[in-house]
């Protein structure tokens, strides 16, 4: 009899499950022993970490998007249907339509939403990139900006760890070459101690904010914004003034976990090297909706993909486990509009960036192009 | 009734254990305890610094064979 493999969510870490499996099992699926369905929410694919450029005009918004259906493996069921519940008791999912799809073996990748409605005016007195209308509303609010105070504001939890930097010193980069620097004042929050979650690359970032005029107010977590006064407050509180708040918004998983009863905040309880949700033997977890606390990264979900791919491939032809998650994260680091560095760390290793360099920026500019193979699991 | 929730942020070096309880919280009632697992020494006196800057409680910490610990009640 088939088997079914079921991926609820068509963002990064589903479609690479979807499309590297393809590959491993391609004579099986062509006989018909195994089926792979993807549900999705959107027939368009887009490329997250190009949203970063999209206010500076560094990308054009036509070069974020494909058809979902053209980035798939012809050998994928795909429905734009979002699943509406999921019965892990009954193996089966639910979606808008009404449709029922059953499975054998399910991979949820369900992903992260902006909440930015959690935090009082923070919606409506803040901009923020990480999704596209907030980036097109970033971008003209950057063309009309004349100098003043910015504040560039970090919430927990937030996917993307080094994107405040980045934004921040692209910002700087940016006013420069508008001739804007010397009339604005960059202030910088963050939730703990530091600039940053990762110790080493706060290290780099503090004297680098230092030597560039960027202020810093740590151990900042946003209670409110007064949107009128336009002046923002910290659970510690610290008030500060702004022109214009730049805010990376707190993020909770996808409505369809919490709804299901799959986990706190749409996070499914996940285990750290089998990626196998808490409880179950058939039930892998994805991307940014597991609750391992790792960094929530497209990396991390590209190497996840892979851990996946391999164990699943191994079930399904051999009825053996392959291989655990080391935990392994990836992240580049752009630390102005030239340069760039990139940090990698494990459950075992911790992270170690090297020294900002023009080669990798350049890098990472033709890894904005080199995604689409990552997506298509051939990178 | 209240409940306890742990948090295992052994290894994590990214977003890290304090990042981690903070997201926490938000998602917790008044009165829910959260116990956290860190390989970081820093942790067990982080964790209790920031509690009392923000006015959650921190209950009980320490080392506990290969890891520290830090139970932290949410007070508001």
């Amino acid at each position: 009899m088939s088997k079914k493999i079921l991926i609820v969510g068509g963002g990064l870490s589903g479609t690479i499950v979807a499309n590297g499996l393809c590959r491993q099992i391609k004579s099986e699926i062509r006989k018909g022993d195994v089926s792979i369905t993807m549900l999705g929410t959107s027939d368009t694919h887009m490329y997250q970490p190009g949203l970063l450029y999209l206010p500076f005009g560094r990308i054009r918004e036509r070069e974020l998007f494909r058809p979902q259906r053209k980035v798939l493996h012809k050998s994928v069921i795909f429905h734009v249907d979002p699943a509406t519940n999921i019965d892990v008791d009954n193996k089966r999912v639910t979606c808008k339509s009404g449709a029922v799809h059953d499975y054998d073996y399910l991979v949820l990748a369900t992903g992260s939403r902006l909440m930015p409605q959690n935090i009082p005016g923070l919606a409506e007195g803040a901009h923020w990139l990480y999704d596209l209308e907030g980036a097109r509303k970033m971008r003209e609010a950057l063309d009309n900006f004349e100098g003043g105070k910015i504040v560039v504001n970090v919430n927990a939890p937030h996917k993307c760890p080094v994107a405040p930097l980045e934004i921040t010193f692209m910002l700087k980069d940016y006013l420069q070459g508008k001739g804007l620097w010397d009339k604005t004042e960059i202030t910088y929050t963050y939730p703990i101690g530091r600039v940053l979650a990762l110790e080493p690359v706060a290290e780099w970032a503090k004297p680098a904010m230092d030597e560039s005029g960027i202020k810093y107010e740590t151990f900042f977590n946003t209670k409110e914004v007064d949107p009128a006064a336009k002046t923002i407050s910290s659970e510690e509180g610290v008030t500060l003034d702004y022109d214009l708040l730049v805010t990376i918004p707190p993020h909770a998983g996808a409505e369809v976990i919490t709804d299901s009863g799959l986990g706190d905040g749409g996070w499914v309880p996940t285990h750290r090297t089998k990626l196998l949700r808490e409880g179950s033997t058939d039930v892998f977890v994805c991307g940014d909706t597991t609750n391992i606390p790792i960094s929530k990264a497209g990396s991390t979900a590209h190497f996840e993909a892979d851990v996946i791919i391999d164990n699943l491939t191994s079930l399904l032809t051999e009825n053996r486990w392959a291989r655990e998650y080391d935990g392994k994260v990836f992240c580049f680091v752009e630390t102005g509009m030239k340069t760039g560095t990139y940090v990698w760390f494990d459950y075992k290793t911790p992270p170690n960036p090297g020294a900002p360099s023009q080669m990798i920026h350049w890098f990472k500019l033709a890894y904005n192009r080199l995604y689409w193979l990552s997506a298509k699991g051939l990178l | 009734m209240s409940e306890r929730k742990l948090i295992d942020a052994r290894g994590s070096f990214c977003p890290g254990p304090l990042m981690e309880l903070i997201a926490a919280l938000k998602l917790m009632q008044l009165g829910d305890e959260v116990e956290i697992y860190s390989t970081d020494q820093g942790t067990a006196k982080d964790v209790p610094e920031w509690c009392a800057k923000v006015g959650h409680e921190a209950i009980e910490s320490g080392e506990k064979n290969d890891h520290w610990f830090v139970v932290v009640r949410k007070a508001k």
